[in-house]
């Protein structure tokens, strides 16, 4: 359902841009093919270890690490995980919607998604050279502080 | 040629674990591969119409024309137009710093800076669509309504810790940048 209404987005803005303007079009799409390509290799890769671990991790153990009765270790666990690994939404989505289905609680998945995509460990040093130590010291802990709450409330709002 | 390979060589020797995987493990076989089929056709079902959509933005909105209306005189009006600007953008949050430099150069207030690196880490909306499309509606605008709130506050958190002088020296430094 949803992705037939995205494919309908998809389409309806193509054809409108199509008539705009050809060539800002097949610019458009020449970048779009170029950014698929640049994450290509990550995600192949995030492809094949969620598989080996969706295989070798059945849903108790999911269940008592990431699961609904994991608790505040389990959030924490998720969102340290979150912090401190670079994954494209591309490929962290579907992982997750795995890991739900495999039993984790929607609190301390919420935790790994808030936390991947606001702190950076290891985009730190890039964030630095451009805000400097203190703003960006200060935003990745902020951020982390913010994405447990952030998961409290969508674990809260999901769960009710 | 030689780059591709370089690029792939994660790829190839993560494809050499699993073949071992595979071979080795003949207990989890079943699942692993169940597993990989049914993510690679998810995957290749949802991408293509995501990255025709984050071609268009990339094609269709004028950020230079953008970055003038957002200056430290522009108020709330600025602050949405960062936020606009960081939901319609695309890639991963290292690519936001880059334009937050651009940015500064062109004069938009440390403020709207803060907002627009908070919507690009957090409510670009191609990326919105396909984590509802993984993740539920519910999930996805619950964390949606809560991190526009944290995006606001962090900005203004940092605002007012960073002092005054290291803002003006930043800004110096993103005046030698290109």
């Amino acid at each position: 359902m949803d992705t037939l209404l995205l494919y309908l987005v998809a389409a309806i803005c193509l054809a409108w841009s199509y008539r705009k303007n050809r060539q800002k079009t097949t610019t458009a799409m020449k970048k779009a093919f170029k950014a698929f390509e640049n994450i290509l290799p990550q995600f192949l890769v995030v492809l094949i270890l969620v598989a080996m671990a969706m295989a070798v991790l059945d849903t108790a153990t999911i269940s008592l690490v990431l699961g609904r009765d994991s608790g505040v270790w389990g959030v924490l666990a998720a969102s340290l995980v979150g912090a401190v690994t670079l994954i494209p939404g591309f490929v962290a989505f579907p992982a997750a919607a795995a890991l739900l289905q495999g039993g984790a609680g929607a609190t301390q998945i919420a935790a790994f998604v808030s936390s991947l995509m606001m702190v950076g460990v290891v985009t730190l040093p890039l964030e630095i050279q451009f805000f400097g130590k203190r703003a960006a010291l200060l935003r990745n802990l902020l951020a982390y502080v913010f994405s447990l709450i952030a998961a409290v409330f969508v674990g809260w709002v999901v769960s009710s | 040629m030689k780059p591709v390979v370089r690029r792939y060589a994660a790829v190839m020797a993560a494809a050499a674990i699993f073949i071992v995987f595979l071979l080795l493990l003949p207990l989890y076989r079943a699942r692993a591969v169940a597993t990989i089929a049914f993510q690679a056709e998810t995957m290749l079902l949802v991408i293509p119409p995501i990255f025709v959509l984050l071609g268009l933005l990339d094609v269709w909105v004028p950020r230079e024309q953008m970055i003038r209306f957002m200056g430290a005189g522009s108020g709330a009006r600025g602050g949405l137009l960062a936020f606009l600007l960081g939901s319609f953008a695309a890639g991963p949050l290292y690519g936001a710093f880059p334009v937050a430099a651009v940015l500064m150069k062109k004069g938009a207030s440390f403020t709207n800076i803060l907002i627009f690196i908070g919507a690009w880490s957090t409510t670009k909306i191609p990326m919105l669509l396909f984590e509802s499309s993984a993740l539920g509606a519910r999930f996805t605008l619950a964390r949606l309504a809560i991190d526009i709130i944290g995006i606001i506050v962090i900005a203004a958190a940092i605002k007012a810790l960073v002092p005054a002088a290291e803002v003006r020296r930043l800004y110096a430094r993103a005046e030698l940048m290109d």
